[in-house]
């Protein structure tokens, strides 16, 4: 259960103070399918950031699963992300100089898991996502629609209860795209909250709850959608 | 799926993991990589190697000191230091140094052996070949004294000092010049305008410090006075029974020869442990001194590994945001970027010390005479040095890579 309450976000520009967010208040609960709309420099990527507490709200409250994480310090907000909250990204951000199975390990690696449980969950993570002939190559050996299927499985690795995508199909052609869309709606069927950030209406339409964001307010909160 | 109760593990990245993800980040760019390893290894290898020499001369010369003998006072004619007072009116000529005072010195419980010394040179000659020869007069205790080995015949024999016997010992060179391939134990040498039968020849030590060994003649000291005419010794060497009594036996022989000399104190006497001393304390000096003048490499290899960890952290930015947004704190960057820093100086490390190793033998191959060791804290403190400014210069980019925002680290360009 995602709850925000009055979440303000400012930036400075210049000497001009910009509001990237104000008051927001939305509740998604566990197991929700959200997207989120809007013009450029609405405040998609801001509300995602905030809500995966990579960024810090300027004002309001921030509880997550009853917990609240405003002004948690950075250990223990980096442990949070590490075991809850997984990350899809549109450059897909996969590290270069690692095989497939590397980058999907690394969240593994950074929670201090032994070798030898790590390799069984890389591997079964890599056959969940049809990525078994490809676990030795490298990203620059792999198509976009691969690549993309490593970050989910990275993504997912560590089984979080919110998935949050940016853009994911924004850099893969439309049949790959909605192959992706296809896995993480999968993966929301098993009850993993899911909030895609996205420019493309088609793919907003997919999900049951769609948030419309302009000026960083929320101007629509849209329940229904054509996936059910 | 998952709680928030959920926890997987100590949330901690083990080190094993640390430092293979820090390898293959290092490894990742070759070239610099191997730039920054031969900047290391250059400064560590030059540390290594200047120590090693400044110490290894040290060792040498107080070395070759140490083998004129041990625990060895030197007695010589005349004082060193002025006293206050009225300048005498008449000019203070001190007394010389006689065989008879050397003997008395043998009173002292703290003395062991004796050696007068008396030299000169003279022309030696046997059959048509002569040359104009360092003439050495002492007795048989020389040889313990000053620690000489016979390669034939034997030394000086045991005699009164006072007896001129007209035997001889003679050095490898003049062997070699006088004699060549013919026998010359047994045989009559001229010196000066009387004869010594050679009994023996000293067995070559190499140039060594003070008096070559090899050209030289050795008689007895009373000989010797004869020869030149001269009953003053030019010094005398005296061995201590133990270097905790030298302090004891210098006490001992001042005030013998002031009871010998009408109460002058007017002798000068050198202990071989303040020469020694003086020597290692001077090239030890010298040694760090070098030493630290090559450490300044290592500082610049430390400036070297800062540069290119900022400019790898300014190319890893996204790789970075990404390790923040899936869960490493801060810390663990931190930690992350020292490992290479630390993976960098060490691995520089190792390989300076391999080429400082190498130069070394190589050196001792092309001056054998001159013994080059690499003491082991010459290996550490250079390895110490490189992988503490390693270190050093890598926490500030850690700290920068540590604190980046993930967000824009992360932002569409």
């Amino acid at each position: 259960m995602i709850s925000l309450r009055g979440i303000g976000r400012d930036f400075l520009l210049g000497r001009q103070t910009v509001h990237a967010l104000a008051d927001i208040d939305i509740d998604i609960r566990q197991g929700e399918y959200v997207s989120i709309m809007g013009p450029s420099g609405s405040g998609k990527s801001t509300l995602l950031n905030v809500i995966a507490l990579l960024d810090r709200p300027t004002r309001g409250n921030y509880t997550l699963d009853e917990q609240d994480v405003t002004g948690l310090p950075d250990e223990k907000l980096a442990k949070i992300r590490r075991e809850h909250i997984g990350f899809v990204f549109q450059f897909f951000h996969l590290i270069p100089r690692l095989t497939a199975t590397e980058n999907v390990e690394i969240p593994l690696v950074l929670s201090g898991m032994a070798a030898a449980e790590r390799q069984d969950r890389v591997r079964s993570a890599l056959v969940t996502f049809g990525l078994e002939g490809r676990a030795d190559h490298r990203p620059d050996q792999l198509s976009g629609g691969e690549r993309q299927r490593v970050a989910i499985a990275r993504a997912t690795i560590l089984q979080p209860s919110v998935i949050l995508a940016d853009e994911p199909t924004g850099n893969l052609d439309q049949a790959t795209g909605n192959q992706v869309i296809d896995m993480l709606e999968k993966l929301n069927a098993e009850k993993v909250t899911l909030i895609i950030v996205t420019h493309d209406a088609d793919i907003g339409r997919r999900a049951k709850r769609q948030l419309r964001l302009v000026d960083g307010r929320i101007i629509a909160d849209i329940h229904g959608g054509d996936h059910e | 799926m998952a709680g928030l109760s959920q926890t997987f593990t100590v949330g901690i990245m083990n080190s094993r993991d640390n430092l293979v993800f820090a390898f293959k980040a290092v490894i990742s760019h070759r070239v610099r990589t191997v730039l920054i390893l031969i900047g290391i290894a250059i400064g560590v290898s030059s540390v290594e190697l200047l120590i090693a020499l400044g110490d290894s001369a040290r060792r040498y010369i107080t070395g070759e000191f140490a083998a004129l003998g041990t625990n060895l006072l030197i007695v010589l004619p005349g004082r060193s230091e002025t006293t206050g007072g009225p300048p005498p009116l008449l000019g203070e000529t001190p007394r010389d140094l006689t065989i008879d005072d050397a003997l008395a010195l043998l009173r002292s419980a703290n003395v062991n052996r004796i050696a007068p010394i008396t030299v000169g040179s003279a022309p030696v000659a046997w059959r048509e070949r002569e040359r104009e020869v360092n003439i050495l007069g002492t007795t048989a205790s020389m040889k313990e004294v000053r620690h000489l080995d016979i390669a034939q015949g034997r030394f000086l024999p045991q005699a009164d000092p006072h007896q001129a016997i007209p035997v001889c010992v003679i050095g490898e060179k003049i062997r070699k010049e006088l004699f060549g391939p013919e026998q010359s134990l047994g045989e009559w040498l001229r010196i000066g305008d009387r004869r010594f039968r050679v009994i023996g020849v000293i067995k070559s030590t190499g140039v060594s410090i003070g008096v070559d060994m090899d050209d030289i003649v050795i008689i007895p000291v009373a000989s010797a006075q004869v020869l030149f005419d001269s009953p003053a010794l030019f010094r005398v060497l005296v061995e201590a029974k133990a270097s905790s009594r030298i302090d004891a036996a210098t006490e001992n022989i001042r005030s013998i020869i002031r009871d010998r000399h009408e109460g002058e104190d007017d002798v000068t006497i050198i202990t071989q442990d303040s020469i020694i001393a003086t020597f290692d304390k001077i090239l030890r000096a010298l040694t760090f001194g070098i030493g630290g003048i090559a450490a300044i490499s290592l500082a610049v290899a430390g400036i070297l590994i800062m540069n290119v960890m900022l400019v790898s952290i300014a190319q890893r930015r996204t790789e970075i945001g990404l390790l923040k947004a899936i869960g490493a704190p801060n810390r663990e960057i931190m930690k992350l970027f020292i490992s290479e820093a630390l993976l960098l100086s060490l691995s520089g490390s190792f390989f300076g010390v391999l080429l400082g190793l190498g130069a070394a033998e190589l050196m001792q191959r092309v001056y054998p005479t001159f013994p080059i060791g690499v003491p082991l804290w010459a290996v550490v403190s250079a390895c110490g040095i490189a992988i503490s400014t390693g270190v050093l210069f890598g926490v500030m980019p850690a700290n920068r890579a540590a604190r980046l925002d993930p967000v824009q680290a992360l932002a569409k360009r």
